[in-house]
Parts: C-alpha cells; structure tokens; sequence
C-alpha cells in the first residue's frame, strides 16, 4: 500500500539513481566510482522497501552498501586508485 | 502509467546504464562496477512486477488480506547474495592479473585476443 | 571498431527489454502457487514470513545449491590470493579511540546479525542478511582491532561444521518425514520463536555458514597482514 506522496519520492530517489550511475561512467576516479556504487545500493534497498520486499531490503542494506563497498576497497588499495 | 514509469522504467534505465559501463569502460573494476549496476536494476525490476498498489509485505499477520508475491522476493534474495560472491571471485581475478601484468586495462591483457 | 559493436549490443539490448517492460503489466496478483503458499501458511508450516518458508523449505534444494555457491567462491577467492608476495607498505596502528570503540560495538554487531538470523520465520531478515552482518563485525575489527584475524582457522571449522550440519538436517528429513528438506519438528505456537518447525534451525545453520565464509573472504581479500 504505498500513497503518491511516497511514488514521488522514490521517483525522485530513482532519477538520482540514474545520475549517480552517468557519474560512474564519466569519473576517472575509482573511489568515486566505488562510493557511487554504494549510493545505488542504498537507494535500490530503498525502492525495495516500497516494493513491499523487506527481505531483499534488508539483504541489499547490509550487502549491497556494506559488503560489496568493502571488496572493491581492498582491491584498489592493492592495484591503485586512478584509472587511466 | 506513473507506477510504471517509476517501477518499470527506472530500473530498465538502471540496467541500460550497467550494460553501457561494461561495454563502453576499458578498467576491469570500472567494468565489474557496471555489471554489480545492471545486476542492482535488473533484481529492481524482478521485484517490481508486485502488487504493490494494493498488497502489503508477505508476512502473515492479523487484519491484512491482500498480500504480495513471495515467489520473485525469494529468487531475487538469492541473486542477491550469488552476486556478491561473484564480485568477489572477480576481483581477486583482477588482481591476480594486475600483479602479472601491471596492469587492470583490457588493452594489457594480450593472450586472449584473435 | 570494438566500441560500435559495443554500441549495438546495447541498442539491441536496450529495444528488446523496454519492449519487454511493455508487455509486461503492473500490479501483477500472485499466480496460483504463490496463493497457495500464502493461504496454507500458518496450518502448513507454521512461520509468519512466507518468503522464509519459500526459500528454505519449498525451495531448500536450491538455498543448498546456493551456499554451495557461496562456499566456492570464497573458496576460489582464497586460492586465487593467498601465496602473493606482498609489498610491505606503512602499517598504521589504528587509534586508541578506535579500537576501544570497537572493542565494545563488535559484540553488539554480532548480536545483532544473530537477532536477525534467529528470528527470520518472524520478521523480514534470516539467515543471509544476518550472516553479513557478523561479516561486517569482523571487518571493523580487521580495521579497527589487531589479531582477530589470526584465528582463522576456526571460520574454516565453524563454516565446515554448519554445512555439514545443514545437510544431515536435510538427511534426517528423508528418515523422518520423507523427502530431503522436509519438516520433521512440532510447528508450536503460531508467532513464537520457538515454532515452525526445523526454519529457524535452518537459518541458524545457514547464518553462521554465511557470516564465517564472508569473514573469510574478506580476510583474504584484505591480504593477511593487519590495516
């Protein structure tokens, strides 16, 4: 059960989602990159929640933004930060 | 047609972007970040396929009727987790090839070209 | 050249799943099964959350299928890294601040992912998010507190005991109820913690798989050494 005032938030959570997403391909940085990637996690465990899934809400939150940023990091402190 | 454009079309969006940041990108991490990118839009849209107008979450409780599907939110919690797995299992890949090579571009990877 | 063959697989892509997008109608109601799992929910299994019984019990062969996934990856990630020679750059020791701060969050943490794993045939969770969030204790105590990377080798006996346990669960279900997966337990009192059957074992096992084999791989992503 969601009301409009909530479908215009999330559209509006979801064209941030798209900008964040133009962001990562045009930066050179990779922890920009990296943190973009995160951004998205979060609002797609948003967009879950209003989805009526709290399962997959949960699971994105702590995986998406927590894991998946932690992986990426340890990699580029090993191969380096800027990608040419 | 709102509900459609904000659950439908965004995450379709959403997948677009991922497939173009493979395709387009030459930084091996550059280009897992857009594959875990469509991943994220295509589970969006699995999930969106509710009923989410009327339904509540699928947990049986007191003085609700209409519920969502469980079906999609089970399949989309496992392609969740996979992925990670997946991502890590990449990684290590890319950096086993930036010691052997010195390199994380596909430009450096040379055996594999026809 | 490769990048116009790249810009065409997208157009394609891109026509082919918009022109699916519309086909596709909205606010879809559940199909036949899933109104039968909903409806026979509580008198059938037991639990409140029907995603749970979804995953663990009617589609428990691919949940095993999954974490035997999980288990290579990680097992993949560990042979593919340790072995590396590794440049010896400054070590910082992390803050007094830091670390004393973290001495006390890392029990609540993992407290918390246990809640969660606990209670998934209750509340939204189980054993998947729960097991992550172990993980993400341990990797502040990889940042934040020096040598609780050193054990190891109990994740490895931890992880290998759950899986085991996992699949002898599933055995005593063809001994006991019939089929592999089956519930063979009292469902108790409709709400509880202490009900539906052998689910919140499952997600116990199934948590504590997942929180030790994340720890893991991060701990070899990390690459040894302490920072």
């Amino acid at each position: 059960m969601i009301s409009s005032l909530i479908l215009l938030i999330t559209a509006i959570l979801g064209l941030f989602m798209i900008f964040v997403s133009f962001f990562i391909f045009f930066t050179k940085d990779l922890l920009q990159a990296i943190l973009g990637l995160t951004l998205i996690g979060l609002v797609a465990s948003v967009y879950y929640l209003v989805l009526q899934a709290p399962d997959v809400a949960i699971t994105e939150a702590s995986i998406g933004a927590g894991l998946t940023t932690a992986i990426f990091i340890y990699t580029i402190r090993r191969t380096g930060r800027m990608s040419k | 047609m709102v509900n459609g454009i904000v659950f439908y079309g965004i995450p379709g969006l959403l997948a677009i972007m991922g497939l173009v940041i493979l395709l387009q990108r030459e930084n091996l991490i550059k280009m897992l970040i857009g594959l875990s990118v469509m991943e994220t839009g295509v589970n969006l849209f699995i999930v969106g396929t509710n009923d989410v107008l009327k339904g509540t979450a699928p947990i049986i409780e007191e003085g609700f009727r209409i519920y969502c599907d469980p079906i999609p939110q089970a399949l989309v919690l496992t392609a969740i987790v996979i992925g990670v797995a997946t991502t890590a299992l990449g990684l290590a890949l890319v950096i086993r090839i930036y010691e052997k090579k010195g390199g994380i571009s596909i430009k450096d990877i040379k055996e594999m070209k026809w | 050249m490769k990048k116009i063959f790249g810009l065409i697989i997208i157009v394609l892509f891109a026509y082919v799943f918009l022109s699916f997008l519309l086909v596709v109608p909205f606010g879809r109601k559940p199909g036949h099964v899933a109104n039968y799992y909903l409806d026979t929910e509580p008198e059938k299994l037991g639990g409140k959350n029907v995603v749970t019984s979804v995953v663990l019990i009617y589609r428990g062969l691919d949940t095993l299928g999954e974490v035997t996934v999980l288990f290579l990856a990680a097992l993949g990630v560990s042979a593919l890294l340790t072995g590396m020679k590794r440049d010896r750059k400054k070590i910082r020791k992390p803050s007094l601040i830091v670390s004393a701060g973290t001495r006390y969050l890392f029990p609540m943490i993992v407290l918390f992912g246990s809640y969660i794993f606990v209670h998934g045939h209750l509340t939204p969770g189980g054993g998947f998010p729960g097991g992550v969030v172990i993980a993400t204790a341990f990797l502040l105590g990889y940042v934040a507190l020096e040598g609780i990377g050193e054990n190891i080798k109990m994740f490895h006996i931890t992880e290998g005991t759950a899986g085991l346990l996992y699949v002898i669960t599933g055995i005593l279900g063809i001994a006991l109820a019939g089929t592999f997966l089956e519930n063979f337990l009292p469902l108790g009192r409709f709400g509880s913690v202490f009900s539906a059957g052998i689910m919140p074992v499952l997600y116990v096992f199934i948590g504590l798989k997942v929180g030790t084999e994340m720890a893991g791989l991060l701990h070899s992503m990390k690459g040894g050494e302490h920072g």
